[in-house]
């Protein structure tokens, strides 16, 4: 079996589970959507309170949406030996590790960004910023779940990982929420949003180019610990 | 050129008898800086012209927010060699420094938010440096957090190796984003002013103390890698020598 062959053996099989679990798939979306309710409830229903918010708001509910998801990444592949076994097959272990990342992308970051138009509308959002949520949430949900593999690399062993988690990877968020947040908010007063993309272009190119890397060290250590 | 030097460098024993030697220098000399530092700067720098005596916290807080800093550098670079090379020592050496970094971090916040209250007005601001410096600590203690979660020390290690790692890569672009944040958020709020050149006789008690929160910092740090170094050696034979000697 060539390299190719065995990531999208990989890639494959992860779908089919999410997609046999809906719940599992359908969970994070409505967390996404409760998480970004309560805002309004907190802070009142002031349109243009809601108006400076949005774009925020949908930026961290969409990031926490990211975690919750994250910690069963490679937790029941490890939990029932499978992920030792992708380990010692003959495709390297980064490889592996890309091909669950895209498919927690595939079943999390991108409904999550398909979803956020209709949040931005309900947070009053003007349409012409619409463009920009999609787009700034389409470059920045990958980069999260590449950030995120690493912490769940580093707990995945570890019985109460979830918390720890969150914990180790929020942080490393930070760039990422204050880049698209900043895109959304260009866009909103009608300013030049191309720049904020770019920048996310950026972070996403370096996250592709050495998360892989980190995730996998990490997978190691927490394999032979 | 003789590089035994630095094999000899990174073995347990001898860092132990190496380390018990200095200690009492290092002691010594941060303890003699830091009283002459904080006492010339507490008691006889004359009151600054506009803030009057409140500015006198700088000879605590820009000595620790230095460290703070400084330190995760250090663990940063500490672990990789560490990783890369299996270096038993380096390993130790990281998990000593993240509280030893925490702990300079917080106290930077906290003495930071002390001097913000009568010069500022406020408590906190949410300015690109204290911001980051915020930021630094969550970093810190998601180190200490993974390491108190692992059971074997070795495997801590290694995790908290990799995460310190990820988080240098990471810790100028958080910077960098948190400086454009910071520009792109703030309106009319209060600004860090531009460090004023400072007068000689405020200088220098500030240097020296930032000299003895460093030797203080290497003491606390010696003092701990050498308590890691019997904890995780305590099987070997010249570990068990010395404890039966002295009991």
């Amino acid at each position: 079996m060539s390299v190719s062959q065995g990531v999208m053996v990989v890639l494959r099989r992860d779908l089919h589970l999410a997609f046999r679990n809906r719940g599992d798939l359908i969970n994070p979306l409505i967390f996404f959507m409760l998480v970004a309710t309560l805002f309004p409830l907190g802070v009142g229903p002031d349109p243009d309170t809601l108006l400076v918010m949005g774009g925020g708001v949908i930026w961290v509910s969409a990031l926490l949406a990211n975690l919750l998801a994250m910690d069963s990444l490679f937790r029941s592949d490890f939990e029932d030996g499978s992920l030792e076994q992708l380990m010692l097959g003959p495709q390297p272990l980064w490889m592996i590790a890309m091909a669950k990342v895209i498919s927690h992308w595939l079943v999390t970051g991108l409904p999550l960004t398909l979803l956020s138009p209709v949040l931005a509308i309900m947070f009053g959002l003007p349409v012409t910023a619409l463009p920009a949520i999609v787009a700034t949430l389409l470059l920045g949900t990958p980069l999260l779940s590449l950030i995120g593999a690493i912490g769940a690399g580093l707990t995945v062993g570890l019985r109460k990982g979830g918390i720890l988690l969150s914990l180790l990877t929020l942080p490393l968020y930070i760039p990422v929420l204050i880049i698209g947040t900043g895109g959304i908010d260009a866009a909103v007063s009608e300013m030049v949003w191309s720049g904020h993309l770019m920048w996310q272009g950026v972070l996403l190119v370096l996250g592709v180019t050495f998360a892989p890397l980190a995730i996998s060290a990490s997978l190691r250590v927490s394999i032979s610990g | 050129m003789k590089w035994t030097f630095f094999h000899r460098m990174s073995s347990p024993k001898w860092f132990y008898d190496f380390s018990g030697k200095c200690l009492p220098w290092v002691g010594v000399l941060a303890l003699g800086c830091i009283a002459t530092g904080l006492t010339w700067g507490l008691l006889f720098t004359p009151p600054d012209y506009l803030q009057g005596n409140s500015y006198r916290i700088i000879f605590l807080h820009v000595p620790s927010a230095s460290l703070a800093m400084t330190v995760y550098v250090g663990l940063a670079i500490t672990a990789g060699i560490g990783y890369i090379w299996k270096i038993k020592l380096a390993d130790m050496a990281v998990s000593c420094l993240a509280p030893i970094g925490a702990s300079f971090c917080a106290l930077a916040l906290i003495t930071g938010s002390i001097w913000g209250k009568p010069t500022w007005g406020t408590w906190w601001v949410w300015d690109a440096r204290l911001t980051s410096m915020l930021i630094l600590l969550f970093l810190y203690l998601g180190l200490v957090a993974l390491r108190e979660a692992f059971d074997s020390k070795e495997t801590a290690s290694r995790a908290c190796a990799i995460l310190a790692m990820v988080g240098l890569v990471n810790i100028p672009i958080i910077k960098f984003s948190v400086d454009w944040w910071n520009t792109l958020h703030q309106g009319a709020t209060i600004k860090m002013t531009e460090r004023p050149s400072m007068a000689l006789e405020m200088l220098v008690p500030l240097l020296v103390s930032i000299a003895g929160f460093y030797l203080f910092c290497l003491f606390v740090f010696l003092l701990r890698l050498r308590a890691e170094i019997i904890s995780r050696e305590q099987r070997t034979s010249w570990v068990r020598s010395l404890l039966g000697a002295k009991s």
